[in-house]
């Protein structure tokens, strides 16, 4: 079969490799909670210092039990988004109702993202997985790939940004057995820390909620944030010397 | 002299071939006969006509495939070995005729799908589709060292186009129907499919009616063992392209089966009243006759 994502033996283009990222996407937050994982990111595709894609979808549904989210290089997220979409539908059309798993495609992506970086052509994304096991005792999925191949799986995960801002919070407040509510609380506050710090974030978000009933992928939402914090209304560096 | 020899060979072997409708122009697919027909090709024919019946109906919400899978033997799984596949989320076929050939017919049909999405970015429309499988199935009666394929095809598409049924057939031309048939029952099916007011047909109602009908034209005293497969693509599957679900399926082919064993008790209730009808019209002569005959002593 012809698929453009196998690589061609006989091309005589000159040979290109990624050096830099153009339009990036900010940080992807997701944790496990008691039904399943949440995952977060905003829908903002940034070139450089512009804002220039302000409705860009960074969390996509896989198949009906894994989704996956993305930062960085967002023509690369489109690339691996249709390569997923490809293995999907090959898994349709054998009609045997087995789908690829969330852990089978994080594995896919990781042997993919590892490929790309050693022939130094790497595809710019750090990539989240989530996903829920079929079945009556489906265990909860969530792992992460960057532009290296390096891989782990793990309970909570930020990408970007996120690492040094949200992880700090995430760990000190999650617990194991998070309803969906305090799951959702817990992660719109940390994006809310972040749209304050991360000069590359914007304030509309999607959320994506994987549980035994499924994927579903939340319309974009506005967070409520304060502008009237003493500090910014009477900066430090105005304040007197002696108070 | 090669060219003699061999000539001699193949005049040898028309006359000795069986005195049929073909003789001597029907060995090779690529060879027409005096009155310009392609022999192999309708032969290819034949062979979907020996087969189960399969139905298609195109419905103004979507399409409905069914197919009377006759089964060799009882030690087969239930479910296996199915007659209806998908080819796109939005697109699938039902196969008439030898199902191998028929499968070959699918995965050309998947690439052709999945390519035309890569490309063009959308799924790819009913009618280009058929137009692909039709150069596949039509190349394939183009030479000699390939023989035509053993199947014909129902294919069921709700894309951007809409509901469209198109039926593929060995010699590689493509037709689009509101209904169609082919296999064992096509006859009886095809006038049974002629009383529908197609124009107006629920997808529900179509399942309904392809079952019926293959249960009217199922041979029991010849197939005993058999399996209704049924696949739909509609607003209610979402266009997704989908075997008919289990209790719709069961509704359809049990309402079916009782119309087939009502038609059946009916017939049989006829046969015994001429039986009795013929036999009492034996026992009057009898009668007629001993009084004949002690008139007559």
């Amino acid at each position: 079969m012809t698929s453009r994502f196998q690589a061609a033996s006989s091309e005589v283009s000159p040979i290109q490799h990624t050096v830099s990222p153009y339009v990036v996407g900010a940080s992807v937050l997701a944790i496990k909670y008691r039904d399943g994982v949440m995952m977060i990111a905003d829908t903002m595709g940034s070139y450089g210092n512009m804002a220039r894609f302000k409705d860009f979808h960074r969390l996509h549904k896989v198949n009906s039990t894994t989704a996956m989210g993305a930062s960085g290089e967002l023509s690369d997220l489109q690339y691996i988004r249709d390569m997923l979409e490809e293995l999907t539908l090959g898994d349709f059309q054998q009609d045997d109702g087995s789908q690829l798993t969330a852990k089978e495609v994080h594995s896919y992506l990781a042997r993919v993202l590892y490929n790309r970086r050693s022939r130094v052509n790497p595809l710019w994304n750090e990539l989240v997985v989530a996903g829920v096991e079929p079945g009556p005792n489906g265990q909860a999925f969530l792992g992460t790939v960057d532009l290296y191949g390096s891989n782990y799986e793990e309970d909570i995960i930020a990408t970007g940004y996120g690492q040094y801002i949200a992880m700090p919070l995430l760990r000190r407040e999650w617990r194991a057995d998070m309803t969906k509510q305090e799951a959702r609380t817990l992660l719109e506050k940390c994006m809310t820390v972040l749209f304050y710090r991360h000069c590359r974030q914007i304030n509309r978000y999607t959320l994506s909620d994987v549980t035994a009933d499924g994927v579903d992928i939340s319309e974009p939402f506005e967070l409520e944030v304060k502008w009237n914090y003493k500090q910014f209304v009477v900066p430090t560096a105005q304040q007197s010397l002696v108070q | 002299r090669k060219t003699t020899e061999r000539r001699k060979k193949l005049d040898c072997a028309r006359s000795e071939t069986m005195s049929g409708i073909g003789t001597g122009y029907d060995l090779a697919s690529d060879t027409f006969s005096p009155d310009g027909r392609l022999f192999q090709v309708e032969y290819a024919s034949k062979a979907v006509d020996q087969m189960g019946t399969t139905l298609g109906l195109c419905c103004k919400d979507g399409v409905v495939v069914g197919v009377e899978k006759l089964v060799q033997s009882r030690m087969l799984v239930k479910g296996t070995s199915g007659r209806v596949m998908a080819v796109d989320t939005q697109a699938g076929i039902a196969i008439g005729g030898l199902a191998a050939d028929g499968r070959q017919i699918v995965n050309r049909a998947r690439q052709e799908a999945t390519s035309y999405r890569d490309f063009y970015g959308v799924p790819i429309q009913g009618k280009v589709l058929a137009d692909r499988i039709s150069m596949q199935m039509h190349m394939y009666t183009l030479y000699w060292f390939m023989r035509p394929a053993g199947c014909s095809v129902l294919l069921a598409s709700y894309a951007s186009d809409g509901p469209q049924l198109y039926m593929v057939d060995p010699s590689g031309s493509s037709w689009g129907y509101h209904g169609c048939a082919m296999g064992k029952g096509k006859q009886i099916a095809k006038t049974e499919l002629e009383k529908l007011s197609l124009g107006e047909l629920t997808c529900r109602e179509a399942v309904k009616a392809i079952a019926d009908i293959i249960y009217q034209v199922h041979d029991d005293t010849k197939d005993k063992l058999w399996e209704l497969e049924m696949g739909w693509v509609c607003d209610e599957s979402k266009r997704v392209f989908e075997p008919v679900p289990r209790d719709v399926l069961k509704e359809a082919e049990d309402a079916a089966k009782a119309k087939a064993d009502a038609e059946k008790e009916r017939e049989k209730a006829k046969k015994e009243e001429e039986l009795k009808k013929k036999a009492e019209k034996a026992a009057e002569k009898e009668k007629e006759k001993t009084e004949m005959e002690v008139d007559k002593a």
